[in-house]
């Protein structure tokens, strides 16, 4: 995927984040979502490693190794920032204290079931922090490739890897379309150029709804 | 305020503490994702020769960084963790047959952790119960017509804690995000050892600053700080 690309996805994942929201982002393209929040917009940022105020990336030279994101990435903190320990980390989530966590996905189907933790027999990264912040982020949205390395559709009806969680994803962004899903169904809410309904829906497995506003042929 | 009683000194040597981990069969360690991992000890169990360990913490690190170095030189045989993603040497291994892993969700590690610091014997947990892999072989308990599933605490022979500071009684303080799994692994040890970049003398730490209270402490050495290169300072 392009850097283009990548970056189109994290400003408009970026447009879901409100005033007074905290938000868990994960590791890969959902870190660069922090950079398109207007500094005007008051946002705590979650990391998991137990930082609440992730700030942005310091200058370079500045780097307090111990400092990072849960990527191992060194950040800065924010004003009004805390560190705590794994167990208040997660009771922030559990609690459900997060309004929102913005991460990846290997397959998601159409009624919000979600797949990022393992592919059998070819990698097992563990499940992480994932289960917890998909079951009990107020939102979850993901930032993924529409299709696969091989082309396939990574929105299915039914996801045929192992879940890390069931019926938890609210907003899909991929770099060809934004998606909803409602329990009325998997709504088709934006497509981005050069693509146009048709690509889209050729690319994903289940039958897409149309938002009446959703433009393209 | 003056004492007539002066609390116990716990300096210990590296080799007072590799002898203490060369006879224990689990090793229980704070970091993540090699942040906060005790980089003195870990070359004291490499260069020790230590081996067939079994390791309790959050993640494998990386293959060159932290506790992943272990996995890497072939020193374990299991580990419990969440994640062993940002270490492919673990993946291989494990896929291989040559290194258990036992995963358990992050929040869940943590409290299982926990637990077995704070003295329970486990805990219930509402998260993981649409994922097979975590429900396998669990009991599930009914609490006010809710789900939960019901986890066991974790305790080791021996924990590895790294600290910012550290005095001579145990009573520690952490820097930044590295204090992450470290003040509830220093709980959760039969044995616990803190490897710290500073040691004060007992009385210098404020107690109001003080994250782990030095009552669960058995032993404090000094670090000789990091000697690995941190994945983002290879680009």
């Amino acid at each position: 995927m392009g850097k283009e690309i990548r970056h189109q996805m994290a400003r408009r994942a970026a447009r879901e984040i409100h005033a007074g929201m905290v938000v868990n982002l994960g590791i890969g393209i959902p870190t660069l979502v922090a950079d398109y929040v207007p500094d005007t917009t008051p946002v705590m940022f979650h990391a998991e490693n137990g930082v609440l105020g992730t700030g942005p990336s310091p200058v370079q030279g500045q780097e307090n190794p111990f400092l990072c994101n849960a990527g191992g990435f060194p950040i800065t903190a924010s004003k009004g920032a805390s560190y705590f320990d794994s167990a208040a980390a997660f009771a922030i989530i559990r609690r459900g204290k997060l309004d929102m966590t913005i991460m990846g996905a290997l397959q998601v189907s159409e009624n919000g079931d979600l797949a990022n933790w393992i592919v059998p027999g070819k990698r097992v990264p563990g499940m992480g922090g994932a289960i917890e912040l998909a079951e009990k982020a107020g939102k979850v949205i993901i930032l993924m490739n529409h299709v696969d390395k091989e082309g396939n559709p990574k929105i299915l009806k039914k996801c045929t890897l192992p879940l890390t969680a069931a019926g938890c994803v609210n907003l899909i962004i991929t770099d060809m379309a934004v998606l909803e899903v409602k329990t009325e169904g998997l709504f088709l809410k934006e497509v981005f150029p050069p693509y146009t309904i048709r690509d889209v829906q050729e690319r994903t497995e289940p039958k897409l709804v149309l938002e009446d506003a959703v433009s393209g042929t | 305020m003056t004492s007539r009683v002066k609390p116990v000194d716990k300096l210990m040597t590296l080799e007072h503490a590799l002898d203490l981990i060369e006879t224990c069969e689990s090793v229980m360690f704070g970091g993540f994702g090699g942040v906060g991992n005790p980089p003195t000890l870990i070359d004291g169990i490499l260069e020790r020769g230590i081996t067939g360990l079994t390791l309790i913490g959050n993640d494998a690190g990386f293959p060159d960084i932290g506790i992943g170095r272990l996995i890497s030189e072939r020193r374990v045989k299991k580990i419990i963790a969440s994640h062993i993603g940002s270490n492919p040497v673990a993946g291989k291994q494990m896929t291989d047959g040559d290194l258990e892993v036992e995963f358990s969700p992050q929040g869940t590690l943590a409290e299982r952790i926990r637990a077995g610091g704070v003295g329970l014997g486990g805990v219930l947990v509402d998260t993981g119960l649409n994922n097979e892999a975590v429900t396998k072989g669990k009991k599930r308990i009914m609490i006010k017509g809710c789900p939960y599933l019901l986890e066991t605490a974790l305790t080791a022979d021996v924990s590895i804690v790294y600290a910012k500071k550290a005095d001579k009684y145990g009573n520690a303080v952490y820097d930044t995000s590295a204090r992450n799994t470290n003040p509830l692994v220093a709980m959760a040890g039969n044995v616990t050892i803190i490897e710290a970049a500073e040691i004060v003398e007992t009385g210098e730490l404020n107690p109001e600053e003080v994250v782990t209270p030095g009552v669960f402490v058995d032993g404090v050495l000094k670090s000789k700080g990091v000697n690995w290169t941190w994945a983002w300072e290879k680009k």
